[in-house]
């Protein structure tokens, strides 16, 4: 009876320390995008200009599409995404509001996990908008779950790394060059494992049995990013 | 006053006052260094089948080993400086990264002289040379990030963190593209490197090649480190100096 009580009482430590903060942390950032709507938006017509873009780079016809589809796809998703990281720190920045948060009694960690949970929704939306839109402009379906998985943990992936670097840059000067310069190669391996994923899965599936090692690939990146960026953003906030 | 807590006290003269040990290393490096061309260009068997062109082998391969290790060095005093917050640790960091950074642009650029007779192409996106590739833009943006930090302890934390997470990229880079390639066909075809068929002599050469890098990278980073204590001294002089004088 006793063990139960303080391992419920853990669990309750664990919820209100931990758990509450990161939601209300990633809460004020959904708040704040439903009422100014400023990252989703702009970074969503950014995607559809990337793809616009692409059109005329590659010259897709319904013959290439099938090979281009989850290459051009994923241009538009990081892109889009930088965008979505770089706002959403600037924002933090402008109004000294990451210092309010600093100030808070939460934990830094707390403070990590929201903002790495919002940055992974609204990375997630935008895509998940860009699938129909693609769909349309391309004639060339790509709606398939398994796609949906393969972005869930590419995009974590992205938000993982993207926190901390963006979190970083945006107190360095140039910091719109600087986080894409420090981004984009450490998620070299993202980037291969979810389109050669995707190119699997919409890209006519010749090569489906592979399809399992890739989300390997995105998990182990996920799962230590995961342990060694939180790591990381203690200090960089200790600034 | 200087504050304590920034580092500018911590002494840095300890190597630098040994100006006779860095003019020693310096000539022992230099003579290593004569050696071993003399080694590679005259001693050193020509290769069979590549001809001379293998030669090149004798700088590209210590250069890419070392430059492994100046990252790992950079890692070691990236952890050390996040833990200890000592501005010594910075200093080899950063010096280690920019040798690492010179060292692995050697690599690229003597790897496609190399590539180019052999195998036909310049440029191989296999695991090897994508991952170095890879590793040469963490570390560009390493030194992007110091220079613009908008200051010192923001820009070794920074450049620390880096170090570390782009250390740890670095296997999961090489996995994830050794599958991409096993994935896509090979282009290239043809006398694979020198790996296990070295003859004695060559191998000599190769040994002493890197003995005579390695010698050369510790020069190096001793000077490179010395100098960054002396800027530091330096800085917090001018600092001294700067406060001590009444307004006016």
């Amino acid at each position: 009876m006793d063990e139960k009580n303080s391992a419920g009482k853990l669990w309750i430590y664990i919820m209100k320390s931990f758990f509450k903060p990161m939601l209300l942390v990633l809460w004020k950032d959904i708040l704040t995008e439903i009422r100014n709507k400023d990252i989703i938006l702009a970074s969503f017509v950014f995607a559809v200009l990337v793809l616009v873009i692409c059109n005329f780079a590659f010259d897709i016809t319904p013959a290439t599409v099938q090979i281009l589809a989850s290459g051009i796809l994923w241009i538009s998703f990081t892109f889009a995404g930088i965008l979505v990281m770089t706002r959403s720190f600037v924002v933090e920045n402008e109004l000294d509001s990451l210092e309010g948060l600093l100030l808070c009694p939460i934990s830094r960690d707390s403070l990590y996990w929201g903002k790495m949970l919002s940055l992974f929704l609204f990375m997630m939306v935008v895509e998940l908008l860009l699938l129909p839109i693609f769909a349309v402009l391309f004639d060339y379906n790509v709606l398939s779950l398994s796609l949906i998985l393969i972005m869930v943990l590419a995009t974590m992936g992205f938000a993982t790394v993207g926190t901390l670097f963006a979190s970083m840059s945006v107190n360095t000067r140039a910091r719109e060059i600087m986080l894409p310069i420090l981004f984009f190669p450490i998620v070299t391996p993202v980037l291969i494992a979810a389109v050669e994923a995707s190119m699997s899965i919409i890209g006519g599936g010749t090569s489906v049995i592979n399809i399992r090692e890739w989300i390997e690939i995105l998990i182990i990146f996920d799962v230590v990013y995961l342990v060694v960026c939180p790591w990381a953003f203690g200090f960089v906030v200790e600034e | 006053m200087i504050n304590k807590t920034n580092g500018l006290n911590s002494e840095p003269t300890s190597l630098v006052g040994n100006t006779k040990l860095i003019y020693a290393s310096i000539f022992i490096s230099s003579v290593m260094m004569v050696v071993n061309m003399y080694l590679i260009f005259v001693w050193a068997p020509t290769e069979r089948i590549m001809g001379h062109i293998q030669r090149i082998f004798y700088l590209h391969v210590p250069m890419a080993w070392l430059a492994f290790i100046a990252f790992f060095i950079v890692f070691v005093s990236g952890v050390l400086y996040l833990w200890k917050k000592d501005f010594k640790y910075d200093r080899i960091a950063s010096s280690a990264a920019e040798i690492g950074v010179i060292f692995t642009t050697i690599v690229l650029i003597t790897g496609p002289i190399w590539a180019k007779p052999i195998w036909g192409i310049w440029w191989s996106w296999d695991a090897r040379l994508t991952t170095t590739l890879v590793l040469w833009m963490i570390y560009v943006g390493y030194h992007i990030v110091r220079s613009y930090s908008s200051n010192r302890a923001q820009a070794a934390t920074y450049s620390a963190i880096i170090g570390v997470i782009g250390f740890i990229d670095v296997p999961i880079v090489y996995f994830a593209v050794d599958w991409w390639r096993t994935q896509h066909q090979r282009l290239v075809v043809g006398v694979t490197s020198a790996d296990g068929s070295l003859n004695d002599d060559m191998r000599i050469v190769l040994y002493f090649s890197l003995i005579a890098f390695t010698a050369l990278m510790l020069c190096l980073l001793w000077l490179r480190v010395s100098m960054k204590g002396l800027e530091m001294k330096l800085q917090s002089v001018k600092n001294n100096r700067k406060n001590s004088q009444p307004l006016s």
